[in-house]
């Protein structure tokens, strides 16, 4: 009797061994897919890319009067200017006028060259985005920073991150993968655009949806 | 502030086109072409694969020689208003692809959430849209012309007349820019309004008195095409002919014409 008892605690302890083994397994494995999925992948899913020269927007700021508007402005037709071209930047530099090595690489590579600089657009919207900063800035007297944070306060170009699928920039797909998003400019899809124009009453005129038109933000 | 909104009088685009002057010479058409990046291929001998957002249509009252007469009759998208905005392509769309926009009274269609059922071709009673089978290709050169306004659409979606749409939004960007809400009437054309070279067509708001367009839908030689569906297009014709005022239609061989609905 008593040796067939040992048998069977024998058999148990050698389950609750395999058992153990298979839930430390299962343990390791959601760690290791969860690490995978989070932070890995992630990571992969970007190209990270340099500027061509790195701006420091701050300088620039201390030495304009008008804000953002003295280089980013709006045209008299009500389009926008978006990233200078090279003839509004020649004004001030036609010579190395500090000791930064950017500036200096700036005037020989492409002012002297009288070549654009191909800046990456950290905010572009795909093609059929129809996007109206006169509207948002002018008419709704929104501030730039509400959409594209404080990067007037950058000394430095951040690194320009793109999506190895669409080719959109990680400031449009937004920082956070889960989809959470603190600031109002850590995230540019379609999603962010409407959530404002629901909680505004914007143009809430669309038959199908009950909310916007789509002919407002696309063309 | 919601209240204020309601307030603003909704805007309804809309066309009278006036068949007596239209000359079929196509101008309204390659405008419409080349401003909506509309894509054409080496071989167009095939129309039923060619994309035209505003195709010219030949009418004939089938008579011989003597009393033959045509008439030319430029067809873009309708605008259909359907019952509140329920257009025949709209209602049957799964995806919210197009769309009626109540401010406007502009029937959308958005390129990228389409994924090319083409009910709305079977839908639409005018074969307004049109298919892309293949991804458009430009002549060496030619995507220089293109319209950066416009955006160009892919293989396997389905296309239509916008009304220019994009025109729109640029005349509004320049108003606010000019501190203005509202776009004159001169400020939104469409392009095949204004390439009309016996200026056939008239584009604006229906709604709006002031408007060349509101007078013109009120002729007594005002139709539109079959206007017994129920599909409430906002595309006017204007005839002094009966035959093709009739022809707009379908009636039986013995039926009167019954006046409007």
């Amino acid at each position: 009797m008593s040796k067939l008892d040992d048998k069977k605690t024998d058999q148990k302890g050698q389950e609750d061994g395999v058992r153990g083994f298979i839930i430390l397994f299962f343990i390791i494995g959601l760690f290791a897919s969860l690490i995978v999925g989070w932070m890995i992948f992630p990571s992969l899913l970007y190209s990270k890319k340099k500027q061509p020269i790195d701006f420091n927007h701050v300088l620039h700021v201390e030495a304009v009067d008008q804000g953002c508007e003295s280089c980013h402005y709006i045209r008299e037709d009500g389009s926008f200017s978006g990233v200078p071209k090279l003839a509004q930047c020649v004004d001030c530099h036609e010579e190395v006028q500090g000791e930064d090595p950017e500036e200096a690489k700036f005037v020989n590579e492409y002012v002297a060259e009288g070549k654009e600089v191909p800046w990456l657009v950290y905010s572009r919207q795909p093609d059929c985005v129809f996007f109206s900063h006169v509207t948002h800035t002018k008419m709704a007297e929104m501030d730039c920073a509400t959409c594209h944070g404080a990067i007037g306060e950058s000394e430095h170009s951040k690194i320009y991150e793109q999506n190895r699928i669409s080719g959109y920039s990680r400031d449009i797909w937004g920082k956070n993968i889960a989809g959470f998003k603190k600031n109002t400019w850590d995230r540019m899809k379609m999603d962010d655009c409407s959530e404002c124009h629901v909680k505004n009453h914007v143009r809430q005129a669309s038959v199908q949806t009950k909310k916007g038109g789509c002919f407002v933000c696309h063309k | 502030m919601k209240e204020e909104h309601k307030h603003i009088k909704a805007k309804k685009y809309g066309m009278v086109i006036d068949l007596d002057k239209c000359t079929g010479c196509g101008a309204c058409m390659v405008a419409c072409m080349a401003e909506n990046n509309v894509p054409f291929k080496e071989d167009e001998t095939d129309k039923l694969l060619s994309i035209t957002w505003l195709r010219i249509y030949k009418l004939t009252n089938g008579k011989p020689f003597p009393e033959t007469d045509i008439c030319y009759l430029p067809r873009p998208c309708m605008h259909c208003e359907g019952q509140h905005g329920h257009a025949p392509c709209v209602s049957v769309c799964p995806a919210t692809v197009t769309d009626y926009d109540m401010e406007t009274g502009i029937v959308s269609q958005i390129y990228t959430r389409c994924f090319g059922c083409r009910y709305c071709m079977a839908a639409c009673p005018y074969h307004a849209r049109y298919f892309n089978w293949w991804d458009p290709v430009w002549p060496e050169g030619m995507e220089k012309y293109l319209n950066p306004n416009v955006s160009p659409r892919m293989r396997g979606v389905v296309e239509k007349c916008s009304f220019c749409f994009p025109r729109y939004q640029v005349a509004k960007d320049k108003a606010m820019a000019e501190g203005r809400r509202e776009v004159e009437e001169h400020e939104y054309q469409t392009a095949c309004t204004q390439a009309c070279p016996a200026g056939a067509i008239t584009f604006g708001d229906l709604n709006n008195p002031k408007h060349a367009v509101y007078k013109l839908k009120m002729s007594p030689n005002a139709f539109r095409l079959l206007e017994r569906l129920g599909t409430n297009p906002k595309v006017y014709y204007i005839s002094s002919r009966e035959w093709v005022r009739r022809s707009g239609d379908n009636y039986l061989a013995n039926e009167v014409k019954i006046k409007k609905l």
